[in-house]
């Protein structure tokens, strides 16, 4: 019996890029780098205008422990430092360089491997790399290696469901570089003094399931656990609900019951780190959708606009509607091609017309849909409907804060109630306030 | 290229719209308003047909004359008019069946915000509202079925068998009854029971209102929307379960001697319980309290059979369970992932 979760839904899964290796993309002529990559603090840039660049150079320091340094993705001249589309919605400061064609990198030939360095040594430097978490909610990677005193992991959940349909950047990686996602984990583990390690596939990538397991001989400390195929199986507290069956307490960290969970990906990041001195300047990503002229998987430098990687992957077709950051059920859509790939970019998702609803919102039928599918088993029709007769607080006692926005309920409503967007705005209400009441105590 | 659309997520949506989720329920219905025009004559579809219209054109008004967007497209207002229908005897007046739709959508359905905001299942508020005005035409308008007898049976034929039931019971349970008229009474019940007479109810060869009598029809529009996911099993199973142990524990003479069987076949039971106590806007959204909502109105219409003024109580036990929905919703809210605490 393949591990899961309760709730869920099934769409489409849409992986028609699982079968592409990934492949580089041309060097853009520039790049826009935001400052603001990370959940936490943005960081300080320490360039100035006019200043030449190397590929890795550090163009930006972190502004205190919840942030992390940003690095130039091309060689070349700083062009500007100024407000730029961001793809999470509105502008947002950014420093773009000018490529001078030459993609030379700083030098990293006296970099000595720190795969067996010292706990805090391999902290510095995971840090020292700008990683951040790379299945999409970009939290530094460091924070999260840095547990507070009195609380202790045993277990490190590797995520490779990948459970966002069109999405295959995690596949991928999984098939082509299993021995250094492996490196990887080792590493955290050590760093958390974790005995037990795991790495958590869908079912409906048997292949990386094969591949990492080939990869791990026969390791007793680690194993690969087939999932099953769901939406969300890759979400953190249903992640660890299906391995560990622990429920992390509502409000609370997956720290709490001993576990963490990182992508796949960013273990592969902080191999590379490690190893080879090499700072978070690209990452891998998938170009996919039915208005996605040709599909693949592609491996992007930071910065890199969205019409950039879409116009090198193959374009799109007239009839593309929405450009999703992201899965299809997560993602944010995107007002312009003009926003640069970040560190949390797992995809560029094109859908077409026929793919996006745009039906209007209907009255909420009591069909119990989202009740019956919702992960977090909270009542997401009378959470929105709080919501949107302004009873916020009331929607606070029904779970509001405890919802992570996955989407199912609203993927399942006959009545194409926009639950997610009601309980974002409620959300956004809950944190106002909070700030305004601690303020007064304070 | 034309602009990119924005809005939140998710992007993508099933295909299941409201009207999909009405449409199934009409198709489901349509079985049973199959049989109801073979059992009980072309008369049945001038009901259902009267009734449909009436709600359709109630709802079309009520929001034109209140300025809001006409939605009678959906399909619910149908719905409530053909299970109007279904639960009218095929002998009422054709004005009933209007005077009931009216009620049902412009006093049940519309003042209270419409479709999704109404408390009591428009149909059965409906249904009710005759029952109080005008008793004669929903108590003794019946017909026999063409190829049978009002009860199912060969000896009475001026009652349906819910009546018979009501009747022999209460000879049974009157200390002051007569020994002719007890070995009478049991001689109907043992008829009643008769394997002859069950196989009338299943097939709907009996006397009843016009969708209510056909149980394997029912079962398979029911079955359609159980596979379609688009009612679940923990209503329908957990009312008709309550019935069947209730009776069987107090329907006959001292404990455990009741006729399970016999009560889930007859009167308005599996339509009810499938069609109605389903309906999504009145029932609750939890699992559990789907459970409770169903063992609720199985406690109601036993009592009602049993105990109380009327042959058959599966309408006002919908109605009075509608009434507590929020009430329980409240009190079965599903434990959150990593809530501390019981159940």
């Amino acid at each position: 019996m393949a591990k899961t979760f309760k709730g869920g839904v099934h769409p489409p899964e849409a992986k028609v890029t699982a079968e592409l290796a990934i492949s580089g993309i041309e060097l853009p002529e520039r790049v826009i780098i935001p400052l603001s990559q990370h959940t936490g603090a943005p960081s300080v840039p320490i360039v100035k205008v006019g200043e030449k660049v190397l590929v890795g150079t550090k163009i930006a320091e972190a502004d205190g422990f919840i942030s992390v340094p940003v690095h130039a993705s091309v060689s070349g001249e700083v062009k500007a430092i100024s407000d730029y589309p961001h793809p999470l919605g509105r502008a947002m400061p950014a420093i773009e360089i000018e490529s001078d064609g030459k993609n030379e990198w700083i030098d990293l030939s006296d970099w000595h491997d720190l795969t067996d360095a010292s706990p805090d040594r391999i902290r510095q430097a995971v840090r020292g790399a700008g990683i951040v978490g790379l299945g999409g909610a970009a939290f530094p990677t460091h924070v999260k290696l840095s547990p507070p005193e009195g609380k202790s992991i045993d277990t490190v959940i590797l995520n490779g469901a990948e459970c966002e349909p069109y999405l295959t950047a995690d596949h991928r990686l999984m098939l082509e570089h299993p021995d250094e996602i492996l490196e990887g984990l080792r590493v955290i583990m050590r760093v958390l003094g974790a005995r037990r390690g795991c790495i958590g596939i869908e079912r409906n990538k048997p292949d990386a399931i094969q591949k990492m397991n080939e990869a791990l001989g026969g390791e007793n400390a680690i194993e690969v656990l087939d999932l099953k195929v769901k939406y969300p199986q890759g979400a953190e507290k249903q992640l660890i609900k299906a391995i560990t069956g622990r429920e992390v307490p509502c409000g609370g960290l997956p720290m709490d019951v001993g576990c963490l969970v990182q992508n796949v990906g960013t273990a592969y990041a902080i191999y590379e780190a490690l190893k080879f001195g090499k700072p978070l300047v690209e990452r891998v990503l998938t170009v996919s959708g039915c208005a996605a002229k040709r599909s693949g998987n592609f491996l992007v430098r930071i910065g890199t606009t969205f019409a950039h990687v879409v116009d090198k992957a193959g374009g799109m077709t007239e009839d593309c509607a929405k450009v999703i950051m992201g899965g299809p059920m997560m993602g944010i859509a995107q007002h312009t091609l003009g926003v640069p790939v970040v560190k949390g970019t797992s995809g560029i998702v094109l859908l077409s017309e026929a793919e996006i609803s745009l039906e209007e919102p209907g009255p909420c039928l009591r069909c119990g849909a989202c009740v019956d599918h919702c992960p977090m088993r909270l009542v997401p029709n009378e959470i929105a409907r709080l919501v949107e007769k302004g009873h916020v607080k009331a929607a606070e006692s029904y779970g509001l804060m405890d919802c992570m926005e996955c989407g199912v309920c609203a993927y399942v409503c006959p009545s194409k109630i926009n639950h997610v967007h009601l309980i974002k705005v409620g959300k956004s209400e809950v944190i106002a306030r909070r700030k305004k009441e601690s303020k007064k105590e304070g | 290229m034309s602009p990119l659309a924005v809005g939140p997520s998710p992007h993508i949506r099933q295909d299941l719209n409201i009207r999909g989720v009405m449409y199934a329920v009409v198709i489901a219905l349509i079985p049973a308003a199959i049989g109801g025009v073979y059992f009980f004559g072309i008369r049945a579809l001038f009901i259902m047909i009267l009734a449909s219209v009436a709600a359709i054109a109630t709802e079309a008004i009520c929001q034109k004359a209140t300025r809001r967007a006409i939605t009678i497209s959906d399909g619910s207002a149908l719905i409530t008019g053909i299970l109007l229908a279904f639960n009218l005897p095929p002998g009422v007046p054709y004005w009933l069946p209007i005077v009931g739709a009216v009620f049902a959508i412009a006093i049940a359905k519309i003042p209270f915000g419409g479709l999704g905001y109404n408390p009591l299942n428009p149909a059965l508020a409906g249904r009710a509202f005759l029952l109080a005005s005008w008793p004669v035409y929903m108590t003794a308008a019946w017909t026999a079925p063409s190829r049978g007898t009002l009860s199912g049976m060969n000896a009475i034929t001026t009652a349906t068998p819910l009546g018979v039931f009501k009747v022999a019971r209460q000879i049974l349970i009157n200390p002051g009854a007569g020994a002719d008229e007890m070995s009478r009474a049991n001689s109907y019940l043992a008829e009643l029971y008769s394997s002859a007479s069950l196989k009338n109810l299943f097939f709907g060869n009996v006397g009843g209102c016009i969708g209510e009598t056909s149980v394997i029809l029912l079962l398979i529009g029911a079955a359609y929307l159980l596979i379609r996911g688009i009612i679940c099993w923990r209503i329908p199973v957990s009312y008709i379960g309550t019935v069947a142990l209730l009776t069987w524990m107090l329907g006959g003479k001292g404990l455990f001697h009741g006729y399970p069987l016999f009560h889930v076949l007859s009167g308005g039971l599996v339509l009810g319980a499938f069609f109605m106590a389903t309906d999504m806007v009145t029932s609750p959204v939890t699992p559990k309290g789907k459970i409770v909502f169903g063992i609720g109105c199985g406690i109601l219409t036993t009592v009602i059979r049993l105990y109380g003024g009327y042959p058959e109580g599966v309408s006002y036990s919908i109605l009075i369970m509608n009434i507590t929905v929020p009430l329980i919703d409240r009190y079965t809210r599903p434990r959150k992932l990593g809530e501390v605490g019981s159940s």
